[in-house]
């Protein structure tokens, strides 16, 4: 009988992210930035159907990025976790923390615990009664929360984007500066991306009790074009 | 309270009931007895298509034996954005199953990132009456009224139901309810093919107006408090309310035709 070779937690740990990281980065990039009417959500995606962000709740949007498969598993626990409470409570009941917590609970657990990382990186939006109020949790493959201000980067190439939307980032703006400004931070300076290279959505107060919608079609080019 | 994820084989899939039943069994009910006492029952409401949709109007009244129990009930809602659900019968389990009506359709659209057809909702709802049969048999019966704009069809559709959960669909009308009846020859004797908006909300009042002239256990318009029937619209563009300005305006109206006739009988149908 052969023994297992001994492996250094440390070692396990790192290479666990290292692999979750890789596969994450594969992926394309997703942004998003709060604006005068709520939060903005963009990400790059060439697919009209499989979608990288949705609506969980009344304020609250979820986006992913990495595996499908995996993050849309998380998409439907978030909404199935949000329609229980809002229906076994009441809606103004649900929040976004509390998934956010729920979500760190779980990828954490999965990290620490299972042969494989989930390889994915989730955003839970949720659009506040004022701009302070608004949330931007963004929870990372091995459980880690950041409670982030303004904006948050998600996905491939995330540290190089999220500088440029450093720079790029005007409290107050108006729903099109800050597409764009999302779109060029999206594409970097070699590149340029369309409408179908595109996916949008935003949480605004304009749209009623479902905060939630997606911009497509003819608004997103005429948003685009300024 | 914990992520509900599942494995392939028992996932709920789009089911906010069947999520709800494997997250939260609810207690059994007590068997093959009737409950003691009056419980609370809402009554007449009725809906009608029109030239662009389909009215949907409900009483404010709900009783408890014979006295009443509630002037300001509202038992018309909207199911999700293009159809809406009123209700008769026993107040409380009606209240509920509409509450698990809406999140089941929104729940749903989320997951599937589609919307379910208008006939796919009133199975769903044909589904909800038929689970309720256990505590229709202890005399808490539920019969909802659905009706929506069928987006793929273009039109505005009617469904019934009965307390086994039968769904019936209604060519242009229907009302049910204690004054029910009332309501549904009022209707019928002031309905033609293609009735405009204003004509469909004007003999919708008429018609809640004559059930609660006849039936003790619907509620007519309240001036002095400023409480009207809950009206609706669905069409194209959505569920709406009608305001209470209108239905006031609506209701000095009908209630001019009666007096032009004597006030006792109804007046001239058209």
């Amino acid at each position: 009988m052969t023994m297992p070779y001994y492996v250094a937690p440390e070692q396990v740990m790192k290479d666990r992210a290292e692999y979750a990281q890789k596969g994450i980065a594969r992926g394309r990039a997703l942004v998003a930035a709060i604006f005068d009417q709520g939060i903005l959500i963009v990400a790059e995606n060439a697919s009209r159907t499989l979608h990288k962000i949705s609506e969980i709740y009344d304020r609250v949007a979820f986006a992913g990025v990495g595996k499908y498969n995996e993050f849309d598993q998380l998409r439907v626990a978030g909404i199935r976790h949000a329609d229980t409470r809002g229906y076994a409570y009441s809606r103004e009941d649900v929040d976004a923390r509390s998934l956010a917590n729920l979500y760190a609970q779980y990828l954490g657990q999965v990290f620490t615990h299972e042969m494989k990382p989930l390889e994915v990186e989730i955003l839970v939006a949720e659009l506040g009664a004022t701009e302070n109020d608004h949330r931007l949790y963004h929870i990372a493959y091995d459980g880690t929360v950041v409670d982030e201000e303004r904006h948050s980067v998600l996905g491939g190439e995330a540290d190089v984007i999220a500088g440029r939307l450093l720079q790029a980032y005007r409290p107050g703006w108006s729903l099109g500066e800050a597409l764009r400004a999302c779109v060029s931070c999206l594409a970097g300076p070699e590149r340029q991306l369309g409408p179908s290279d595109l996916e949008v959505g935003l949480l605004s107060s304009g749209n009623g009790r479902r905060a939630f919608r997606r911009v497509a079609g003819e608004e997103l080019s005429g948003l685009l074009a300024g | 309270m914990s992520l509900h994820l599942f494995g392939a084989v028992d996932d709920p899939g789009p089911s906010f009931a069947e999520l709800w039943r494997r997250v939260r069994p609810g207690t059994p009910l007590p068997a093959g007895e009737s409950l003691p006492g009056d419980v609370r029952h809402a009554t007449t409401i009725l809906a009608l298509r029109y030239a662009e949709g389909v009215v949907m109007a409900g009483d404010r009244r709900a009783t408890e034996g014979v006295s009443i129990a509630h002037r300001s009930l509202e038992k018309v809602f909207p199911a999700d954005r293009h159809s809406a659900v009123a209700i008769a019968g026993a107040a409380g389990p009606a209240l509920e199953m509409v509450r698990l009506f809406q999140t089941q359709l929104e729940h749903y659209e989320k997951v599937e990132g589609a919307l379910l057809s208008l006939e796919g909702k009133a199975n769903q709802l044909s589904q909800m009456v038929r689970s309720h049969l256990p505590m229709a048999m202890q005399g808490l019966a539920v019969v909802p009224l659905f009706a929506g704009w069928d987006l793929r069809r273009q039109l505005g559709r009617i469904f019934t139901y009965d307390v086994t959960g039968g769904r019936y669909e209604e060519a242009d009308f229907h009302a049910t309810g204690s004054g029910g009846r009332d309501a549904k020859t009022t209707i019928k004797l002031g309905y033609r093919e293609g009735l405009a908006r204003g004509e469909a909300v004007e003999l919708a009042v008429r018609a809640l107006y004559e059930a609660a002239d006849e039936d003790a256990a619907t509620g007519g318009p309240d001036p002095l408090r400023g409480i009207y029937p809950i009206v609706a619209t669905v069409g194209a563009d959505g569920f709406t309310r009608v305001p209470e300005e209108e239905l006031a305006e609506r209701f000095r109206a009908v209630l001019a035709r009666r007096e032009r006739a004597g006030g006792t009988t109804g007046g001239d149908l058209t």
